[in-house]
């Protein structure tokens, strides 16, 4: 394929009207999951098409531009995903959060503080917070615009007389700005504390075609009770690459033997902090 | 239509829209601060603004009204050419664009329903100031607090209190555009 053959970004101009009018509604509504039309991309579904359509509506040739796969640069995803706007947009690729202007991201927040110069796009799998309560999606939506929420909440306090605690490790859901319940994507409840951010956060789900909105400094609270209050939580360790006691952190087997420890699920974090102890 | 219809158009599509687009993202993400978009130069008195936001998202799928301010042969000739937007009145517009004064009552424009939104009214309001100052606003997008000089407060006061319906504004000035979506919260300044 020559340089040619596709638009700036891949996606054709209408196309990403159409992408950019969805981005705005979901600003001026944080939470509120906008339909759009979700076109094929050279990729599978599995792979983020919904944050790829997303990214590729938001870049400007002068951007930068940074993938993570569940916290790391380097996996296949990430790589593809990388290389694909590198050639598309011609944009500039980095693995270092602080350089990067836009972060697309699977399932992880970056450690490093985001700022306001920055947006982060989250690739999402089922953008519906009550889908495992509501299978119907004319359901689901009569209960967000009534603000029916009273079932997510029984849900979640079953968890607590079963378990002890809410079960629920990943995509723990959230109320933005005291309105829409929403799904944070799988990123562990540890990053739930991060979705206040200084950064625009955007949500791209490709096969449900779904886009959703959280804005700078937006109110974002992870559904809890009086007598159980939210509880991020992390493994009682700290990395053993980089000493962080205050990452989220990823289990590895080391050996054959079944020798295991925990690292930084975040690999630019982690690699930063041990450059700078070096 | 005249010749001049066909000017003052991005001289490179994608990448000026996406730079305009990127304005107007920033603008109505963080309500209050003021972002320059260029690209466009469509007739007067379209601002160059309100012609790259024209040019950024309307096309033939999003119908535009035209308040009488803004609706002359000149500039539904370059709309027509450069977005090819369909124009309808006030009640089934996508889109407006207008003085604040051509765009009342702004009560007819849409705001979505409680099911969907997002079917709702995005009002491009030309002003002939646009500072930091005046009306206080707080917020989705704001830190603390922000100032915006708005033509009033008492109508995006009403607008907020239906929210999460509601329509959201972008106002341009020049080569300017800032941002108010339904969400802030207005105050006297
Ligand atoms: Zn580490």
């Amino acid at each position: 394929m020559s340089d040619t053959d596709y638009n700036f970004a891949y996606l054709d101009e209408q196309t990403k009207r159409m992408i950019r009018r969805a981005i705005l509604k979901g600003v001026a509504v944080p939470g509120y999951q906008v339909p759009f039309a979700s076109r094929e991309m050279p990729m599978p579904y599995g792979w983020g098409t919904g944050g790829v359509q997303v990214s590729a509506a938001c870049l400007t040739p002068e951007d930068t531009f940074k993938v993570i796969d569940q916290g790391a640069d380097d996996t296949t995803n990430a790589v593809s995903i990388r290389k694909f706007f590198e050639k598309t947009a011609g944009v500039a690729v980095t693995e270092k959060t602080a350089e990067a202007t836009i972060i697309q991201t699977r399932h992880r927040i970056p450690e490093t503080p985001l700022t306001e110069d920055q947006i982060l796009v989250y690739q999402v799998p089922i953008p519906e917070p009550l889908r495992f309560l509501e299978p119907r999606e004319t359901e689901t939506r009569k209960m967000h615009a009534l603000e029916e929420y009273g079932l997510m909440h029984v849900k979640l306090y079953e968890d607590i007389s079963r378990h002890g605690e809410i079960a629920t490790a990943y995509a723990y859901p959230v109320k933005v700005e005291g309105r829409y319940v929403m799904d944070p994507s799988p990123i562990p409840k540890f990053d739930n504390p991060k979705l206040e951010s200084a950064a625009l956060q955007l949500f791209g789900a490709g096969r449900e075609q779904r886009i959703y909105a959280v804005p700078p400094f937006t109110k974002v609270v992870s559904l809890d009770f009086e007598d159980h209050p939210f509880d991020p939580s992390k493994a009682p360790h700290p990395c053993a690459l980089c000493g962080a006691e205050d990452t989220y952190l990823d289990e590895v087997i080391t050996d054959d033997a079944g020798g295991r420890m925990f690292v930084c699920s975040d690999t630019d974090f982690c690699a930063r902090r041990r450059g700078e102890a070096a | 239509m005249s010749l001049s219809a066909l000017d003052g158009g991005f001289a490179d599509p994608p990448v000026e829209a996406a730079h305009a687009f990127r304005a107007v993202l920033q603008a109505l993400s963080r309500p209050g601060r003021i972002e320059r978009i260029a690209g466009a130069a469509p007739p007067s008195p379209c601002s160059p603004a309100a012609g790259a936001v024209l040019m950024t998202l309307c096309d033939p799928t999003t119908p535009l009204f035209l308040a009488p301010s803004h609706d002359t042969d000149d500039v539904r000739a370059w709309i027509a050419f450069h977005t090819a937007a369909p124009l309808c009145g006030p009640e089934t517009a996508q889109f407006a664009l207008g003085t604040w004064g051509a765009l009342q009552p702004v009560g007819r424009f849409s705001v979505g329903t409680s099911e969907y939104p997002d079917r709702s009214a995005t009002l491009i309001v030309e002003v002939e100031t646009l500072a930091a100052g005046g009306a206080r606003l707080t917020g989705p997008g704001i830190e603390t607090e922000a100032a915006l000089s708005l033509p009033e407060v008492d109508a995006f006061r009403v607008n907020r209190a239906r929210f999460p319906l509601g329509f959201d504004c972008l106002f341009t000035c020049g080569d300017r555009v800032a941002g108010l979506p339904r969400s802030t919260i207005v105050a006297e300044g």
